[in-house]
């Protein structure tokens, strides 16, 4: 991938955690224990600070890194949970080229990487609803062949439905398990800041898409 | 000096890590190599991975580490810390499903009389319901 396309990613995606902070919080305020927000920002801030070093990367390695920078700098059990993600997402992606069905079949192994360190499934109001549903779009579309803009589409409403699915889900992951019942009727903090970052990186690929700088994949 | 299995104690709170730090070492002193850690890295409550692995590489022998947690997160991450670590030293670091104060008491007194790193764990173990 083009360093500067990796770059820009990975500042829209530090922005969008940034800007929504407060609501992240706010969410697991209800269900949680009110640190998503804090923790998010502080791992999306270091991946930015060392982001020209990975963006010089190759796309397996910068992946890699990014992973280990959220495991050592988030402080709560997304920093593994998406380090584990992005990790595993490194290990399965090639360098070049960079087909959808490389890409699906990375998002397939992250989302597999998240369920093993979560010891979760999707269903459970976790991250894993957007998530999954996410790679599978991403799988679909590159077995159908869809054009990128449209492969996009289906991605965002993929992961907007897959997050308002948590809303009615019981918990029975993490520390929003603890309340029970009265998780449900909240959104799930984790599956919100996942859909947070796929429709930052949905909106870097469409605007590059739109400079001609990606061409359908 | 003989070798004893190593204790670490991770919580969010570097007071409830501390106070268990203070409980077990009132019990069995000096004799077992004890390690505690709690709070992100901005100090805040939270559990941090490096801080973590750090701890378990202070307490690490060759009969290993038990680690006493206490709510979700201070599990994952210490897993994490556990894959970071040489992978010759990975087998022989364990987290115990136990409660983090009473569990921590109770491996330390196991590793205390010698006992090997399974038996430190099923003794922590056996106060979980």
């Amino acid at each position: 991938m083009a360093p500067d396309l990796l770059d820009t990613m990975m500042s829209a995606a530090a922005a969008v955690i940034r800007d929504n902070a407060e609501a992240l919080t706010a969410l697991d305020q209800a269900i949680g224990d009110g640190d998503h927000g804090i923790n998010m920002t502080r791992g999306f801030a270091a991946i930015e600070a060392e982001k020209a070093a990975m963006a010089a990367m190759a796309l397996p390695e910068a992946l890699q890194k990014i992973g280990m920078t959220l495991v050592m700098n988030v402080g709560g059990a997304s920093g593994p949970l998406y380090g584990s993600y992005f990790i595993a997402m490194g290990r399965a992606i090639p360098p070049d080229p960079l087909t959808a069905a490389a890409v699906a079949e990375a998002l397939i192994a992250g989302a597999l990487a998240v369920q093993q360190r979560g010891k979760s499934a999707p269903g459970e109001k976790t991250m894993l609803d957007v998530l999954v549903p996410v790679a599978d779009a991403v799988r679909a579309a590159a077995k159908a062949g869809t054009p990128t803009a449209d492969m996009l589409t289906a991605v965002r409403d993929a992961a907007a439905c897959g997050l308002e699915s948590t809303r009615d889900m019981l918990a029975t992951k993490g520390r929003a398990s603890y309340l029970g019942e009265r998780s449900v009727g909240h959104l799930d903090p984790g599956a919100q800041s996942s859909q947070l970052l796929v429709e930052s990186i949905c909106n870097v690929v469409a605007a590059n898409l739109a400079a001609a700088k990606v061409e359908d994949v | 000096m003989t070798e004893r299995v190593g204790i670490v104690i991770v919580s969010h709170s570097p007071d409830i890590a501390r106070g268990t730090a203070d409980m077990v070492r009132q019990m069995v002193g000096e004799e077992v190599p004890l390690a505690w850690c709690g709070g992100n890295a901005d100090g805040g409550l939270g559990t941090d991975v490096a801080a973590i692995k750090a701890a378990i590489e202070k307490v690490y022998g060759p009969l290993g580490v038990a680690i006493l947690v206490d709510l979700g997160g201070a599990e994952t991450n210490s897993e994490m810390a556990i894959e970071l670590l040489d992978e010759s030293w990975r087998p022989r670091v364990l987290i115990c499903n136990a409660p983090i104060v009473e569990g921590a008491v109770m491996a330390a007194v196991e590793a205390a009389g010698g006992a090997a790193l399974e038996d430190v764990r099923a003794t922590a173990e056996e106060l979980s319901p």
